[in-house]
Protein backbone atom coordinates (compact mmCIF):
# COMPACT_ATOMS: atom_id res chain seq x y z
CA UNK A 1 0.00 0.00 0.00
CA UNK A 2 3.21 2.29 0.25
CA UNK A 3 3.24 2.45 -3.56
CA UNK A 4 -0.08 4.02 -3.44
CA UNK A 5 -0.11 6.33 -0.15
CA UNK A 6 4.10 6.97 -0.87
CA UNK A 7 2.75 8.47 -3.76
CA UNK A 8 -0.65 10.24 -3.63
CA UNK A 9 1.22 13.41 -5.16
CA UNK A 10 1.77 11.81 -8.49
CA UNK A 11 -1.51 10.05 -8.39
CA UNK A 12 -3.26 13.75 -7.67
CA UNK A 13 -1.22 15.41 -10.72
CA UNK A 14 -2.17 12.34 -12.54
CA UNK A 15 -5.92 12.33 -11.44
CA UNK A 16 -6.28 16.20 -12.10
CA UNK A 17 -4.56 15.68 -15.88
CA UNK A 18 -7.47 13.64 -16.58
CA UNK A 19 -9.80 15.48 -15.08
CA UNK A 20 -8.54 18.91 -17.10
CA UNK A 21 -8.63 16.40 -20.23
CA UNK A 22 -12.23 15.72 -19.65
CA UNK A 23 -12.94 19.24 -18.90
CA UNK A 24 -11.75 20.56 -21.70
CA UNK A 25 -13.15 17.64 -23.81
CA UNK A 26 -16.52 17.32 -22.48
CA UNK A 27 -17.29 21.09 -23.34
CA UNK A 28 -15.73 21.32 -26.68
CA UNK A 29 -17.87 18.04 -27.65
CA UNK A 30 -20.96 19.15 -26.28
CA UNK A 31 -20.67 22.60 -28.40
CA UNK A 32 -19.82 20.83 -31.29
CA UNK A 33 -21.94 18.16 -31.16
CA UNK A 34 -25.00 20.47 -30.53
CA UNK A 35 -23.74 22.05 -33.56
CA UNK A 36 -24.09 18.89 -35.67
CA UNK A 37 -27.29 17.87 -34.60
CA UNK A 38 -28.53 21.21 -35.52
CA UNK A 39 -27.22 20.70 -39.09
CA UNK A 40 -28.87 17.16 -39.34
CA UNK A 41 -32.14 18.44 -38.47
CA UNK A 42 -32.03 21.67 -40.28
CA UNK A 43 -34.11 22.21 -43.74
CA UNK A 44 -30.81 22.64 -45.62
CA UNK A 45 -29.69 19.52 -47.47
CA UNK A 46 -26.20 19.75 -47.47
CA UNK A 47 -25.46 20.66 -44.41
CA UNK A 48 -27.33 17.63 -43.43
CA UNK A 49 -24.90 15.63 -45.68
CA UNK A 50 -22.46 17.61 -43.54
CA UNK A 51 -23.84 16.53 -40.52
CA UNK A 52 -24.59 12.85 -41.53
CA UNK A 53 -20.65 12.43 -42.91
CA UNK A 54 -18.98 13.64 -39.69
CA UNK A 55 -20.91 11.42 -37.52
CA UNK A 56 -20.83 8.44 -39.69
CA UNK A 57 -16.77 8.82 -40.05
CA UNK A 58 -16.11 9.83 -36.78
CA UNK A 59 -18.17 7.63 -34.73
CA UNK A 60 -17.06 4.39 -36.63
CA UNK A 61 -13.19 5.31 -36.46
CA UNK A 62 -11.90 3.64 -33.59
CA UNK A 63 -10.27 6.13 -30.83
CA UNK A 64 -6.55 5.20 -31.27
CA UNK A 65 -6.92 5.90 -35.10
CA UNK A 66 -8.13 9.58 -34.50
CA UNK A 67 -5.18 10.28 -31.66
CA UNK A 68 -2.74 8.66 -34.13
CA UNK A 69 -3.73 11.01 -37.35
CA UNK A 70 -4.11 14.36 -34.99
CA UNK A 71 -0.58 13.78 -33.29
CA UNK A 72 1.50 12.15 -36.06
CA UNK A 73 -0.07 12.78 -39.20
CA UNK A 74 -1.01 16.33 -39.02
CA UNK A 75 2.67 17.48 -38.61
CA UNK A 76 3.23 15.21 -41.93
CA UNK A 77 1.26 18.03 -43.40
CA UNK A 78 2.78 20.85 -41.87
CA UNK A 79 0.59 21.57 -38.92
CA UNK A 80 1.55 20.51 -35.74
CA UNK A 81 -0.16 20.52 -32.58
CA UNK A 82 1.41 20.11 -29.38
CA UNK A 83 0.60 16.91 -27.89
CA UNK A 84 -1.60 17.90 -25.19
CA UNK A 85 -3.93 20.22 -27.94
CA UNK A 86 -4.13 17.32 -30.13
CA UNK A 87 -5.20 15.10 -27.04
CA UNK A 88 -7.92 17.17 -26.44
CA UNK A 89 -9.06 17.71 -29.89
CA UNK A 90 -9.02 14.19 -30.65
CA UNK A 91 -11.30 13.50 -27.49
CA UNK A 92 -13.63 16.45 -28.52
CA UNK A 93 -13.74 15.38 -32.25
CA UNK A 94 -14.57 11.53 -30.87
CA UNK A 95 -17.15 12.31 -28.30
CA UNK A 96 -19.19 14.99 -30.36
CA UNK A 97 -20.11 12.07 -32.95
CA UNK A 98 -21.71 10.80 -29.85
CA UNK A 99 -22.93 13.65 -28.06
CA UNK A 100 -24.77 14.83 -31.81
CA UNK A 101 -26.74 11.81 -32.33
CA UNK A 102 -28.18 11.48 -28.66
CA UNK A 103 -28.96 15.20 -29.29
CA UNK A 104 -30.84 14.59 -32.47
CA UNK A 105 -32.81 11.95 -30.99
CA UNK A 106 -33.75 14.73 -27.82
CA UNK A 107 -34.71 16.84 -31.18
CA UNK A 108 -36.85 14.44 -32.48
CA UNK A 109 -38.70 13.91 -28.85
CA UNK A 110 -40.06 17.25 -28.84
CA UNK A 111 -43.33 17.39 -30.52
CA UNK A 112 -43.55 19.00 -33.62
CA UNK A 113 -46.59 21.39 -32.49
CA UNK A 114 -43.96 23.01 -30.65
CA UNK A 115 -41.71 24.00 -33.63
CA UNK A 116 -44.75 24.43 -35.71
CA UNK A 117 -46.26 26.98 -33.29
CA UNK A 118 -42.83 28.59 -33.04
CA UNK A 119 -42.91 29.21 -37.16
CA UNK A 120 -46.31 30.22 -36.61
CA UNK A 121 -45.66 33.27 -34.49
CA UNK A 122 -42.49 34.20 -36.82
CA UNK A 123 -39.18 32.05 -35.25
CA UNK A 124 -36.77 31.55 -37.99
CA UNK A 125 -35.15 28.25 -37.64
CA UNK A 126 -32.08 28.93 -35.67
CA UNK A 127 -34.62 31.31 -33.23
CA UNK A 128 -37.10 27.83 -33.24
CA UNK A 129 -34.07 25.92 -32.03
CA UNK A 130 -32.74 28.18 -29.55
CA UNK A 131 -35.55 29.17 -27.74
CA UNK A 132 -38.69 26.50 -28.21
CA UNK A 133 -36.68 23.13 -29.40
CA UNK A 134 -33.22 22.78 -27.81
CA UNK A 135 -34.00 23.36 -24.12
CA UNK A 136 -36.93 20.55 -24.00
CA UNK A 137 -34.54 18.58 -26.14
CA UNK A 138 -31.34 18.34 -23.62
CA UNK A 139 -34.22 17.63 -20.81
CA UNK A 140 -34.92 14.48 -22.31
CA UNK A 141 -30.93 13.41 -23.26
CA UNK A 142 -29.46 13.90 -19.71
CA UNK A 143 -29.15 10.00 -19.37
CA UNK A 144 -27.55 9.00 -22.11
CA UNK A 145 -25.30 12.28 -22.41
CA UNK A 146 -24.03 10.75 -18.98
CA UNK A 147 -23.12 7.60 -20.40
CA UNK A 148 -21.18 9.69 -23.16
CA UNK A 149 -18.90 11.34 -20.94
CA UNK A 150 -18.30 8.48 -18.25
CA UNK A 151 -17.29 6.61 -21.34
CA UNK A 152 -14.69 9.52 -22.30
CA UNK A 153 -13.48 9.91 -18.70
CA UNK A 154 -12.53 6.10 -19.88
CA UNK A 155 -11.17 6.80 -23.17
CA UNK A 156 -9.14 9.86 -21.99
CA UNK A 157 -6.56 7.07 -21.00
CA UNK A 158 -5.57 6.85 -24.90
CA UNK A 159 -4.08 10.07 -24.38
CA UNK A 160 -1.79 8.66 -21.91
CA UNK A 161 -0.05 6.72 -25.03
CA UNK A 162 0.44 9.92 -27.23
CA UNK A 163 2.30 12.41 -24.67
CA UNK A 164 -0.07 13.09 -21.87
CA UNK A 165 0.86 11.84 -18.09
CA UNK A 166 -2.40 11.36 -17.05
CA UNK A 167 -3.87 8.88 -14.41
CA UNK A 168 -3.23 5.72 -16.37
CA UNK A 169 0.45 6.97 -17.13
CA UNK A 170 1.26 8.05 -13.38
CA UNK A 171 0.32 3.92 -13.42
CA UNK A 172 2.74 2.54 -15.35
CA UNK A 173 5.30 5.00 -14.16
CA UNK A 174 4.59 3.80 -10.73
CA UNK A 175 4.85 0.56 -11.77
CA UNK A 176 8.61 0.42 -12.63
CA UNK A 177 9.69 2.18 -9.31
CA UNK A 178 7.38 -0.58 -7.43
CA UNK A 179 7.27 -3.68 -9.32
CA UNK A 180 6.80 -5.18 -6.22
CA UNK A 181 3.15 -3.75 -6.28
CA UNK A 182 2.11 -3.68 -9.21
CA UNK A 183 -1.24 -4.79 -9.10
CA UNK A 184 -1.89 -2.39 -5.88
CA UNK A 185 -0.44 0.66 -8.14
CA UNK A 186 -3.03 0.22 -10.93
CA UNK A 187 -5.94 -1.31 -8.42
CA UNK A 188 -5.03 2.61 -7.21
CA UNK A 189 -5.46 4.37 -10.79
CA UNK A 190 -8.82 1.97 -10.76
CA UNK A 191 -9.78 3.49 -7.77
CA UNK A 192 -9.22 7.13 -8.69
CA UNK A 193 -11.01 6.24 -12.22
CA UNK A 194 -13.71 5.50 -10.12
CA UNK A 195 -14.08 8.50 -7.66
CA UNK A 196 -14.08 10.50 -11.26
CA UNK A 197 -17.14 8.25 -13.08
CA UNK A 198 -19.31 7.67 -10.17
CA UNK A 199 -19.22 11.65 -9.37
CA UNK A 200 -20.03 12.17 -12.72
CA UNK A 201 -22.75 9.91 -12.47
CA UNK A 202 -24.18 11.56 -9.10
CA UNK A 203 -24.06 14.82 -10.90
CA UNK A 204 -25.59 13.74 -14.06
CA UNK A 205 -28.22 12.20 -11.40
CA UNK A 206 -29.03 15.45 -9.77
CA UNK A 207 -29.23 17.07 -12.80
CA UNK A 208 -32.21 14.68 -14.46
CA UNK A 209 -34.10 15.20 -11.34
CA UNK A 210 -33.22 18.95 -11.33
CA UNK A 211 -34.59 19.47 -14.96
CA UNK A 212 -37.58 16.46 -15.00
CA UNK A 213 -41.07 17.76 -15.91
CA UNK A 214 -43.42 17.81 -13.23
CA UNK A 215 -46.10 15.26 -14.59
CA UNK B 1 -33.06 2.36 -30.37
CA UNK B 2 -30.22 4.91 -31.01
CA UNK B 3 -29.61 4.85 -27.48
CA UNK B 4 -28.65 1.37 -27.20
CA UNK B 5 -26.46 1.63 -30.06
CA UNK B 6 -24.52 4.70 -28.84
CA UNK B 7 -23.95 2.67 -25.79
CA UNK B 8 -22.42 -0.50 -27.26
CA UNK B 9 -20.25 2.10 -29.25
CA UNK B 10 -19.29 4.15 -26.23
CA UNK B 11 -18.46 1.14 -24.33
CA UNK B 12 -16.62 -0.61 -26.84
CA UNK B 13 -14.09 2.70 -27.11
CA UNK B 14 -14.30 2.53 -23.78
CA UNK B 15 -12.43 -0.75 -23.41
CA UNK B 16 -9.64 -0.01 -25.79
CA UNK B 17 -7.24 0.98 -23.27
CA UNK B 18 -7.99 -1.93 -20.89
CA UNK B 19 -7.20 -4.03 -23.93
CA UNK B 20 -4.13 -2.34 -24.41
CA UNK B 21 -2.71 -3.01 -20.64
CA UNK B 22 -4.28 -6.54 -20.86
CA UNK B 23 -2.75 -9.68 -22.36
CA UNK B 24 -2.26 -11.15 -26.32
CA UNK B 25 -1.99 -14.60 -26.07
CA UNK B 26 -0.94 -16.18 -28.87
CA UNK B 27 0.46 -19.66 -30.18
CA UNK B 28 2.90 -20.57 -33.05
CA UNK B 29 5.45 -22.40 -34.22
CA UNK B 30 8.52 -21.46 -36.01
CA UNK B 31 10.54 -24.51 -37.31
CA UNK B 32 13.12 -23.08 -39.97
CA UNK B 33 15.35 -22.37 -37.49
CA UNK B 34 16.57 -25.13 -35.26
CA UNK B 35 17.20 -24.26 -31.59
CA UNK B 36 19.22 -27.47 -30.28
CA UNK B 37 16.57 -29.78 -28.19
CA UNK B 38 18.35 -31.94 -25.94
CA UNK B 39 15.81 -35.20 -26.10
CA UNK B 40 17.28 -37.23 -23.69
CA UNK B 41 16.53 -34.50 -20.94
CA UNK B 42 15.73 -35.81 -17.20
CA UNK B 43 15.29 -34.61 -14.43
CA UNK B 44 14.88 -34.96 -10.07
CA UNK B 45 11.13 -35.31 -9.66
CA UNK B 46 9.12 -32.50 -8.26
CA UNK B 47 11.15 -29.98 -10.27
CA UNK B 48 9.70 -27.36 -12.61
CA UNK B 49 12.22 -29.12 -14.98
CA UNK B 50 10.58 -32.19 -14.48
CA UNK B 51 6.74 -30.79 -14.66
CA UNK B 52 7.87 -28.95 -18.11
CA UNK B 53 9.70 -31.83 -19.94
CA UNK B 54 7.05 -34.38 -18.96
CA UNK B 55 4.59 -31.63 -20.21
CA UNK B 56 6.60 -31.30 -23.48
CA UNK B 57 5.00 -27.78 -23.63
CA UNK B 58 6.18 -24.34 -22.32
CA UNK B 59 4.52 -20.35 -21.84
CA UNK B 60 7.06 -17.85 -22.39
CA UNK B 61 6.56 -14.04 -21.66
CA UNK B 62 7.78 -12.41 -24.57
CA UNK B 63 8.02 -8.81 -25.94
CA UNK B 64 6.01 -8.58 -29.04
CA UNK B 65 7.17 -4.92 -30.37
CA UNK B 66 10.68 -4.75 -29.86
CA UNK B 67 12.51 -4.98 -32.72
CA UNK B 68 16.10 -7.65 -32.87
CA UNK B 69 14.83 -8.77 -29.82
CA UNK B 70 11.20 -9.83 -29.72
CA UNK B 71 9.32 -9.21 -32.63
CA UNK B 72 5.90 -10.53 -33.66
CA UNK B 73 6.40 -11.51 -37.75
CA UNK B 74 3.16 -11.58 -40.05
CA UNK B 75 2.82 -14.88 -39.22
CA UNK B 76 1.75 -14.09 -35.67
CA UNK B 77 4.91 -15.68 -34.09
CA UNK B 78 7.80 -13.79 -32.47
CA UNK B 79 11.22 -13.49 -33.91
CA UNK B 80 14.74 -12.27 -32.06
CA UNK B 81 17.02 -12.20 -29.81
CA UNK B 82 15.13 -12.92 -27.02
CA UNK B 83 12.93 -15.39 -28.81
CA UNK B 84 16.16 -17.37 -29.61
CA UNK B 85 17.38 -17.36 -26.07
CA UNK B 86 13.85 -18.47 -24.74
CA UNK B 87 14.48 -21.63 -27.36
CA UNK B 88 17.96 -22.54 -25.96
CA UNK B 89 16.22 -22.73 -22.96
CA UNK B 90 13.26 -24.83 -23.59
CA UNK B 91 16.07 -26.82 -25.84
CA UNK B 92 17.43 -27.41 -22.40
CA UNK B 93 14.46 -29.24 -21.17
CA UNK B 94 13.82 -31.27 -24.21
CA UNK B 95 10.83 -28.68 -25.57
CA UNK B 96 11.17 -28.18 -29.22
CA UNK B 97 10.69 -24.60 -30.40
CA UNK B 98 6.75 -25.15 -31.99
CA UNK B 99 5.94 -26.71 -28.71
CA UNK B 100 6.44 -23.19 -27.08
CA UNK B 101 3.57 -21.21 -26.27
CA UNK B 102 4.37 -16.85 -26.49
CA UNK B 103 2.54 -14.98 -24.32
CA UNK B 104 3.09 -11.03 -25.13
CA UNK B 105 4.48 -9.15 -21.94
CA UNK B 106 4.95 -5.47 -21.66
CA UNK B 107 6.73 -3.90 -18.91
CA UNK B 108 3.99 -3.40 -16.63
CA UNK B 109 2.89 -7.16 -16.59
CA UNK B 110 6.30 -8.94 -16.59
CA UNK B 111 6.35 -9.58 -12.37
CA UNK B 112 2.47 -10.31 -12.25
CA UNK B 113 3.15 -12.98 -14.47
CA UNK B 114 5.54 -14.48 -13.26
CA UNK B 115 3.88 -14.36 -9.49
CA UNK B 116 0.85 -15.50 -11.15
CA UNK B 117 2.15 -18.49 -12.65
CA UNK B 118 0.56 -17.28 -16.29
CA UNK B 119 4.30 -18.05 -18.12
CA UNK B 120 7.18 -20.44 -17.13
CA UNK B 121 9.77 -17.73 -17.26
CA UNK B 122 9.87 -13.95 -19.28
CA UNK B 123 12.40 -12.99 -21.51
CA UNK B 124 11.72 -9.48 -22.27
CA UNK B 125 14.59 -7.32 -22.43
CA UNK B 126 14.26 -7.39 -18.74
CA UNK B 127 16.74 -5.50 -16.80
CA UNK B 128 17.63 -7.21 -13.69
CA UNK B 129 17.09 -4.69 -11.20
CA UNK B 130 17.24 -4.60 -7.13
CA UNK B 131 13.93 -3.86 -7.02
CA UNK B 132 12.73 -6.65 -9.16
CA UNK B 133 14.94 -9.24 -7.43
CA UNK B 134 12.51 -8.23 -4.43
CA UNK B 135 9.45 -10.03 -6.67
CA UNK B 136 11.11 -12.84 -8.99
CA UNK B 137 14.38 -14.24 -9.58
CA UNK B 138 16.83 -13.71 -12.62
CA UNK B 139 18.84 -16.11 -14.31
CA UNK B 140 21.41 -15.01 -16.63
CA UNK B 141 22.43 -11.81 -17.78
CA UNK B 142 22.23 -13.20 -21.66
CA UNK B 143 23.29 -9.69 -22.60
CA UNK B 144 24.22 -6.65 -20.92
CA UNK B 145 23.05 -2.90 -22.97
CA UNK B 146 23.28 0.32 -22.24
CA UNK B 147 21.22 3.42 -22.02
CA UNK B 148 22.22 5.48 -25.12
CA UNK B 149 20.71 8.31 -27.10
CA UNK B 150 19.29 8.39 -30.77
CA UNK B 151 19.20 11.75 -32.70
CA UNK B 152 17.89 12.91 -36.01
CA UNK B 153 20.73 11.89 -38.80
CA UNK B 154 23.75 14.57 -38.55
CA UNK B 155 22.80 14.97 -35.15
CA UNK B 156 21.54 18.80 -35.87
CA UNK B 157 21.08 20.36 -31.89
CA UNK B 158 24.63 18.62 -31.25
CA UNK B 159 23.41 16.09 -28.39
CA UNK B 160 26.44 14.18 -27.64
CA UNK B 161 25.48 12.87 -23.98
CA UNK B 162 22.80 12.72 -21.57
CA UNK B 163 23.76 15.79 -19.61
CA UNK B 164 23.07 17.64 -23.40
CA UNK B 165 19.44 16.93 -23.11
CA UNK B 166 18.78 19.62 -20.66
CA UNK B 167 15.81 21.31 -21.86
CA UNK B 168 15.60 19.07 -24.50
CA UNK B 169 12.35 17.13 -25.42
CA UNK B 170 13.64 13.32 -24.92
CA UNK B 171 11.00 10.87 -25.81
CA UNK B 172 10.97 7.35 -24.33
CA UNK B 173 7.93 5.12 -22.80
CA UNK B 174 6.07 5.42 -19.91
CA UNK B 175 6.74 2.72 -17.55
CA UNK B 176 10.12 1.69 -18.52
CA UNK B 177 13.43 2.03 -16.91
CA UNK B 178 15.11 4.30 -19.59
CA UNK B 179 12.27 7.20 -18.71
CA UNK B 180 12.89 6.45 -14.78
CA UNK B 181 16.73 7.08 -15.14
CA UNK B 182 15.90 10.38 -17.19
CA UNK B 183 14.13 11.29 -14.11
CA UNK B 184 16.38 10.50 -11.37
CA UNK B 185 19.79 11.67 -12.54
CA UNK B 186 18.66 14.03 -15.79
CA UNK B 187 15.56 16.01 -14.19
CA UNK B 188 16.05 18.91 -16.57
CA UNK B 189 15.70 16.61 -19.71
CA UNK B 190 12.07 17.54 -20.80
CA UNK B 191 10.44 14.10 -21.09
CA UNK B 192 7.92 13.48 -23.80
CA UNK B 193 6.16 9.89 -22.72
CA UNK B 194 4.34 7.17 -25.28
CA UNK B 195 3.44 3.81 -25.12
CA UNK B 196 6.03 1.93 -27.21
CA UNK B 197 9.35 3.21 -29.11
CA UNK B 198 7.80 3.45 -32.39
CA UNK B 199 6.04 6.63 -31.52
CA UNK B 200 8.57 8.01 -30.83
CA UNK B 201 10.68 6.89 -34.07
CA UNK B 202 7.74 8.89 -35.13
CA UNK B 203 7.79 11.98 -33.38
CA UNK B 204 11.85 12.31 -33.56
CA UNK B 205 11.15 12.08 -37.63
CA UNK B 206 8.54 14.99 -37.76
CA UNK B 207 10.15 16.91 -35.21
CA UNK B 208 8.08 17.20 -32.45
CA UNK B 209 10.96 15.88 -30.19
CA UNK B 210 14.76 16.04 -30.32
CA UNK B 211 15.73 12.80 -28.69
CA UNK B 212 14.73 8.91 -28.13
CA UNK B 213 16.67 7.65 -25.16
CA UNK B 214 16.40 4.07 -24.23
CA UNK B 215 18.95 0.45 -24.24
CA UNK B 216 21.08 1.02 -27.36
CA UNK B 217 20.25 -2.05 -28.77
CA UNK B 218 16.20 -1.11 -28.90
CA UNK B 219 17.76 2.29 -30.27
CA UNK B 220 19.44 0.06 -33.37
CA UNK B 221 16.26 -1.77 -34.20
CA UNK B 222 14.67 1.87 -34.48
CA UNK B 223 17.21 2.60 -36.30
CA UNK B 224 17.43 -0.37 -38.95
CA UNK B 225 14.27 0.40 -40.25
CA UNK B 226 15.70 4.24 -40.88
CA UNK B 227 18.78 4.42 -41.85
CA UNK B 228 18.47 7.49 -43.42
CA UNK B 229 16.94 9.66 -40.57
CA UNK B 230 18.12 8.42 -37.46
CA UNK B 231 21.20 7.64 -35.73
CA UNK B 232 22.91 6.71 -32.66
CA UNK B 233 24.95 9.10 -30.20
CA UNK B 234 27.12 5.43 -29.40
CA UNK B 235 27.77 6.54 -25.48
CA UNK B 236 25.64 4.45 -23.48
CA UNK B 237 25.62 5.85 -19.85
CA UNK B 238 24.04 2.88 -17.84
CA UNK B 239 24.64 -0.66 -17.64
CA UNK B 240 21.25 -2.84 -17.98
CA UNK B 241 22.08 -6.46 -17.78
CA UNK B 242 18.96 -8.77 -19.25
CA UNK B 243 18.02 -11.55 -17.34
CA UNK B 244 15.31 -14.58 -17.70
CA UNK B 245 12.84 -13.94 -15.35
CA UNK B 246 11.30 -16.91 -13.02
CA UNK B 247 8.64 -17.22 -10.23
CA UNK B 248 10.29 -15.99 -6.96
CA UNK B 249 11.70 -18.60 -5.18
CA UNK B 250 12.06 -21.20 -7.65
CA UNK B 251 16.17 -21.29 -7.60
CA UNK B 252 16.64 -25.16 -9.01
CA UNK B 253 14.79 -23.57 -12.08
CA UNK B 254 16.69 -20.75 -12.08
CA UNK B 255 20.27 -22.52 -11.56
CA UNK B 256 19.23 -25.00 -14.61
CA UNK B 257 18.84 -21.92 -16.78
CA UNK B 258 21.92 -20.57 -15.92
CA UNK B 259 23.81 -24.02 -16.61
CA UNK B 260 21.92 -24.22 -20.34
CA UNK B 261 23.31 -20.42 -20.63
CA UNK B 262 26.51 -21.33 -19.24
CA UNK B 263 26.79 -24.19 -22.00
CA UNK B 264 25.07 -21.74 -24.79
CA UNK B 265 28.25 -19.17 -24.34
CA UNK B 266 30.87 -22.40 -25.04
CA UNK B 267 29.42 -24.09 -27.63
CA UNK B 268 28.89 -21.18 -30.12
CA UNK B 269 24.65 -21.62 -29.99
CA UNK B 270 24.35 -17.95 -28.14
CA UNK B 271 26.86 -16.79 -30.73
CA UNK B 272 24.56 -17.77 -33.30
CA UNK B 273 21.28 -16.76 -31.50
CA UNK B 274 23.15 -13.42 -31.39
CA UNK B 275 23.83 -13.37 -35.22
CA UNK B 276 20.76 -14.46 -36.70
CA UNK B 277 18.90 -11.19 -34.91
CA UNK B 278 20.68 -8.84 -33.52
CA UNK B 279 23.88 -9.25 -34.61
CA UNK B 280 22.51 -8.33 -38.13
CA UNK B 281 22.31 -4.57 -37.12
CA UNK B 282 24.62 -4.59 -33.67
CA UNK B 283 27.46 -6.31 -35.70
CA UNK B 284 29.46 -8.91 -33.86
CA UNK B 285 28.83 -10.11 -30.62
CA UNK B 286 29.90 -8.82 -27.60
CA UNK B 287 31.83 -11.51 -25.04
CA UNK B 288 29.05 -13.06 -22.85
CA UNK B 289 28.25 -11.62 -19.58
CA UNK B 290 29.50 -13.31 -16.21
CA UNK B 291 26.48 -15.51 -14.90
CA UNK B 292 25.03 -14.14 -11.98
CA UNK B 293 24.04 -16.68 -9.20
CA UNK B 294 20.37 -17.11 -8.71
CA UNK B 295 20.45 -15.31 -5.52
Amino acid sequence: MDAIFGNLDLYLRGFLETLRLSVLAAAGSLLLGTLLAAFRVSPIPPLRALGATYVEIVRNTPLTVVFFLLAFGLPQVGLTLGFYAAAVAALTLYTAAFVCEVVRSGINSVSTGQAEAARAIGFTFPQTLRHVVLPQAFRTVVPPLGNIYIAMVKNSAIAGAFGVSELLGVGKRLTVTNPDAVIEVLLGVGVAYLVLTLSLGLFFGVLERRVAIAH
Amino acid sequence: MPVSRFRRASIAAATVPLLALGVAACGGSDSKKDATVTSTASFAAGTTMARLNKAGAVTVGTKFDQPLFGLRNLKGVPEGFDVEIAKLVAGGLGIKPEKIKWVESVSANREPFLQQGRVDYVVATYTMSPKRMKVVDFAGPYYTAGQDIMVKKGNPLGITGPEKLAGKRTCSVEGSTPAQNIRDSYPQAKLTLFDVYTKCADALKNGQVDAVTTDNVILLGLISKDKESFELVKKPFTKEPYGIGVKQGDTAFCTFINTTLKKAFDDGSWKKAWDDTAGKVAGEAPSPPTLGNCQ
